[in-house]
């Protein structure tokens, strides 16, 4: 469930998404929602209820590994960062992506198929 | 963190995914009130926005992968608790799941053991069983004699190795003395590589040697688990010495291990103590001697090896002319020579427990609905307050199985003493029976069942129950209204089958009964009743003149002893062991090959009376019949009739018995001498001065019960010869009780499953009935207030449990003329479609129905109207 009304996120992307941002570097789930947030110029806005979830999968699935540590603010927050597994996940995700946008542009611009 | 991990540490994993969340809540407060918020704004804001916090709760738990066990988990406690509170349900519920499941492991695991389970011996699958005769016959006919066991052995090319051991065990009995008092040890003579070849190790000590199974070897036994431990209290000392058998010392070599049962495979019913090599030399002119077992090449199958033997035994016998015997053999897989003929009876019986399961199925099933009727508002609450629906059924699968595991449990327990008691039944002639025991594929099978009775009797009240339309289970559990028409057409189809199931049973029981009855009632040709039978020893030195005056003296002592009626001898007994000679009529040609065998008794004067034989004509031996006198025997009619087709027997040559021509000077009425079921053979009778007996068997007829008599006639054997051993009086009746003991066996079980099928199909009536009268409360009182009698409510009742009853006795007698057919080869005597069995066995089921409509309907005529109006 991502920003009601501003966009539908493809199945699947969040997962693209997070593992792109926890690549910089370590970060906790809020700065998460708030990078993808800022980046996507406040296109994206990640819920709470589809990113913890999602985070909690690709830990479980050994992209992304986590720890406690001090937050800017002094509190302890959960730090998120990429595994090589993840990394490599990471790498082959963004590869197809590309590849998958490619070819839907590719379909979408046929000149046959404008739509009349 | 790997699953079992995430799983039990569920407490931590809470914990920080709370953390986690608050530190994300508290962030984006402290962003709002940056923004420009007020503190409550914010939190207000941050709340809305991040909707159910235990919603995104529960999704972060169900990333775990490990949720389905909690809620699992929270199913099967919640369903502990449901079935504590409703404590008779699940006592009914359980009991008769376990009967259910535990008659049918009990029954697998006597299946498995006797049908499905390789033999326990090595390379099992190759083991084949090769009989003369093409395996008709008596022992003589079915057995070898040395030279012919030799030369196939040379010959063969099927076989890795062939063994034999000799079938006469009265031959091989051996008398031990010298270890308190004398007694009579049941021996069987082996071939040397017997217990090799079967793969057999000694528990202790060594197996024998090849200088042991020759002529002048020194002597061996091998001592079987059972004796050593009841005569030398297992004493591992015992091996390396030697015992007194028969007046020679034998070197105890070893003891066989526990499991190796000889009887239980070869002889059911017959024990055996010690074995002994046998010289092949000392019986090579014995005549037919050794039943044979071979053991097949990798890759021969019996077949390839039943060819082989079609084509080479033939060109043995015909360079062999001397040996008189016949080749043509029939090889069988040993399993098939051991429980082939029960193949059919076992399967009846597995079908008849599934039948059982059936039942026991369909009154669990309509347990479930009469309780589904119950809890139809409470499911329907759950619906309305947001369960999924396979949240619901898988509630109900859980309860289900849960009720299913107890049952099955409680089953293991049961099937556990059936077969221990069983295993322990020695009189009963089935083989390998007693190593019967609920064994790890009997675990697998309770596993099947149990699942799949879950299934059968959990998927009809599942689906209604879940699928029920929420408004309408809410509305129709209300006060007043009749419980759906829809429902009850259920239960009622379920009681028809199980009264249709039940009927199938009883009349298969009916038929098997009535065959066993038939076969208690067959004429045997002597009394057993009143008869017991003694072993007894006697040294004559081979001299029959010294036999005869040993014997005679012998019986006139113990006729003296008050309570004897009748005292005689005889080498063997009627449907005990037996051999066979050729018979034939002086002067009557017969066909080459044609089997004229006939069963040969030794016997003294006054054995027919002892043992209630009838003589038809002619006369009895006498002690006037002696070594010198004229050669007599004795025949029955199936002999007369075959020898002396229309002629009267009495006064003509015979021969084949003997050295010569023998006279007939009696004949005696058919006696069934190796089966119960099987018409009598023809059999021939001998003068102990005139043939040589195997050991003697002396037959009391007494009113007295053996152990009364036991005392003095041993007193008087004793004061003959010191050396009588002590052997125990047994009954004639005991020979008859084990040889129609697989029949008892099966009849007994099959009752006792038709029985637990009526008494299930009873309550499955009782429980529809009961419900329906529950229900109809109110209209019966309005009924009875508007002046029905009570005997009409009554009628009313009965008549609808008359209908349900005769609807499903209807389709079961259908049914059971279809399955009769299939097990008519099982009967005795009895027709498939005998209508007596069927009257019997409708009119009972009819009556059963009745009683168990009758209680409800006397509980409906007994409703007070104005309490039944008043209490709804």
């Amino acid at each position: 469930m991502v920003a009601a009304a501003k966009f539908d996120l493809p199945q699947g992307t969040l997962d693209l998404l997070i593992l792109r941002v926890v690549a910089l570097g370590p970060i906790h789930g809020y700065a998460i929602a708030q990078r993808i947030q800022q980046i996507s110029r406040n296109a994206l806005q990640v819920q709470q209820g589809s990113l913890y979830p999602a985070l909690h999968r690709l830990q479980y699935k050994k992209f992304l590994a986590a720890k406690w540590a001090e937050s800017e603010t002094g509190r302890d927050a959960k730090f998120y960062e990429l595994t090589a597994k993840g990394r490599a996940q990471l790498k082959s995700e963004t590869e197809s992506w590309a590849r998958l946008t490619e070819l839907v542009a590719l379909i979408l611009q046929d000149p046959e198929g404008e739509l009349s | 963190m790997n699953w079992w991990r995430r799983l039990f540490s569920s407490a931590r994993l809470e914990q920080e995914l709370d953390q986690e969340l608050r530190f994300h809540f508290e962030q984006q407060v402290a962003d709002n009130v940056r923004a420009g918020m007020t503190e409550p704004q914010a939190r207000r804001a941050v709340r809305l926005a991040f909707g159910g916090l235990n919603q995104v709760k529960e999704d972060c738990r169900e990333s775990r992968g490990t949720m389905w066990v909690t809620s699992v988990a929270q199913d099967i406690r919640f369903t502990l608790r449901t079935l504590r509170r409703d404590r008779a349900f699940t006592i009914v519920a359980v009991l008769i799941l376990a009967l259910g499941i535990g008659t049918n492991i009990a029954v697998f695991s006597v299946v498995d053991t006797i049908l499905l389970r390789p033999l326990p011996f090595l390379d099992a699958q190759r083991l084949v069983w090769i009989a003369g005769n093409n395996g008709t016959g008596a022992l003589s006919d079915t057995t070898f004699r040395v030279d012919a066991y030799e030369e196939i052995q040379r010959q063969s090319q099927s076989f890795t190795e062939m063994t034999a051991y000799v079938p006469f065990f009265a031959t091989s009995d051996a008398k031990l003395t010298g270890v308190g008092e004398p007694r009579v040890l049941a021996g069987v003579w082996v071939a040397g590589n017997f217990f090799h070849m079967l793969g057999i190790q000694p528990q202790l000590g060594r197996l024998f040697t090849p200088e042991e199974s020759v002529k002048g070897g020194r002597p061996a036994v091998l001592l079987s688990d059972s004796f050593w431990q009841r005569q030398f209290a297992g004493n591992p000392a015992i091996v390396g010495q030697a015992i007194t058998l028969d007046n020679q010392a034998v070197t105890v070599v070893g003891v066989l291990p526990a499991g190796f049962d000889f009887g239980g495979v070869f002889h059911p019913g017959v024990k055996a103590d010690i074995f002994t090599p046998v010289v092949m030399d000392n019986i090579r002119n014995w005549g037919h001697m050794l039943s044979m077992i071979g053991l097949l090449k990798p890759g021969v199958t019996v077949a390839q090896a039943q060819a082989e033997a079609d084509v080479v035994y033939p060109q043995i016998k015909a360079a062999h002319p001397e040996w008189m015997t016949d080749l043509a053999v029939k090889i069988t897989g040993l399993k098939d020579h051991v429980s082939g003929t029960l193949r059919r009876s076992l399967i009846v019986l597995w079908c008849a427990v599934g039948v059982i399961l059936l039942i026991v199925c369909a009154n669990l099933s309509n347990l479930l609905l009469a309780r589904a009727a119950a809890r139809g508002k409470e499911f329907a609450m759950r619906s309305a307050l947001g369960a999924k629906r396979s949240r619901v059924v898988r509630q109900l699968l859980t309860e289900s199985l849960v009720l299913s595991s107890l049952g099955a449990a409680l089953g293991l327990a049961i099937a556990y003493a059936i077969t221990s008691y069983l295993a322990h039944q020695g009189s009963i002639a089935l083989p390998l029976l007693s190593s019967a025991r609920v064994d790890t594929s009997a675990l697998v099978w309770t596993l099947l069942i149990a699942c799949i009775a879950t299934l059968f009797f959990a998927i009809v009240p599942t689906l209604r129950m879940s699928r029920g339309n929420l408004q309408d289970s809410l509305k129709d559990s209300g006060h007043g209204a009749s419980a759906g028409r829809k429902h009850e057409r259920m239960r009622a189809a379920l009681v028809i089958s199980e009264i249709a199931l039940a009927c199938v049973l009883l009349v298969g029981a009916g038929l098997l009964l009535r065959s066993f009855l038939r076969v208690l009632d067959v004429d045997l040709g002597f009394e057993p009743s009143h008869a017991s039978a003694i072993k007894v020893d006697f040294n004559d030195d081979g001299k029959p003149a010294r036999r005869g005056a040993i014997l005679k003296e012998m019986l006139r002592r113990v006729s003296a002893i008050p309570g004897i009626e009748a005292a005689g001898i005889s080498d063997k007994l009627p449907l005990d062991r037996n051999r066979s000679w050729e018979l034939g009529a002086k002067g009557r040609s017969y066909p080459k090959d044609a089997n004229h065998d006939a069963f040969v008794y030794i016997v003294t004067p006054g054995y027919l009376d002892a043992i209630g034989m009838h003589l038809r004509a002619g006369r009895d031996f006498n002690w006037a019949d002696t070594p010198t006198s004229q050669p007599v025997i004795l025949i029955n009619e199936a002999a007369a009739r075959r020898d002396w087709p229309g002629q009267d027997p009495i006064g003509r040559e015979a021969l084949g018995i003997g050295d010569g021509v023998t006279r007939v000077v009696g004949v005696i009425s058919n006696v069934h001498e190796s089966s119960v079921e099987e018409a009598a053979n023809p059999e021939v009778f001998v003068p102990v001065t005139q043939g040589s007996p195997e050991g003697g068997e002396l037959v009391l007829r007494s009113k007295l019960p053996p152990g009364a008599l036991a005392g003095s006639v041993m007193s008087t054997l004793r004061s003959m010869n010191p050396g009588q051993p002590a052997t125990e009086f047994r009954p004639i009746q005991q020979l008859v009780d084990h040889a129609v003991s697989p029949r008892r066996f099966f009849v007994l079980l099959v009752g006792t499953f038709a029985g637990l099928g009526l008494l299930l199909a009873s309550l499955g009536i009782y429980g529809v009935i009961s419900y329906s009268v529950t229900q109809q409360t109110q209209e019966i009182g309005i009924r009875m207030a508007l002046g029905a009698t009570q005997a009409r409510v009554q009628l009313r009742v009965i008549t609808k449990t008359l209908k349900l009853a005769l609807i499903g006795i209807a389709v079961g007698v259908v049914a059971s003329f279809c399955i009769a057919a299939l097990i008519s080869s099982l009967l005795f005597a009895t027709a498939p479609t005998d209508p007596l069995t069927f009257a019997c066995m409708i009119l009972l089921l009819i009556a059963v129905a009745l009683i168990a409509g009758y209680l409800p309907a006397r509980r409906a005529s007994r409703i007070d109207p104005i309490v039944a109006l008043r209490c709804n």
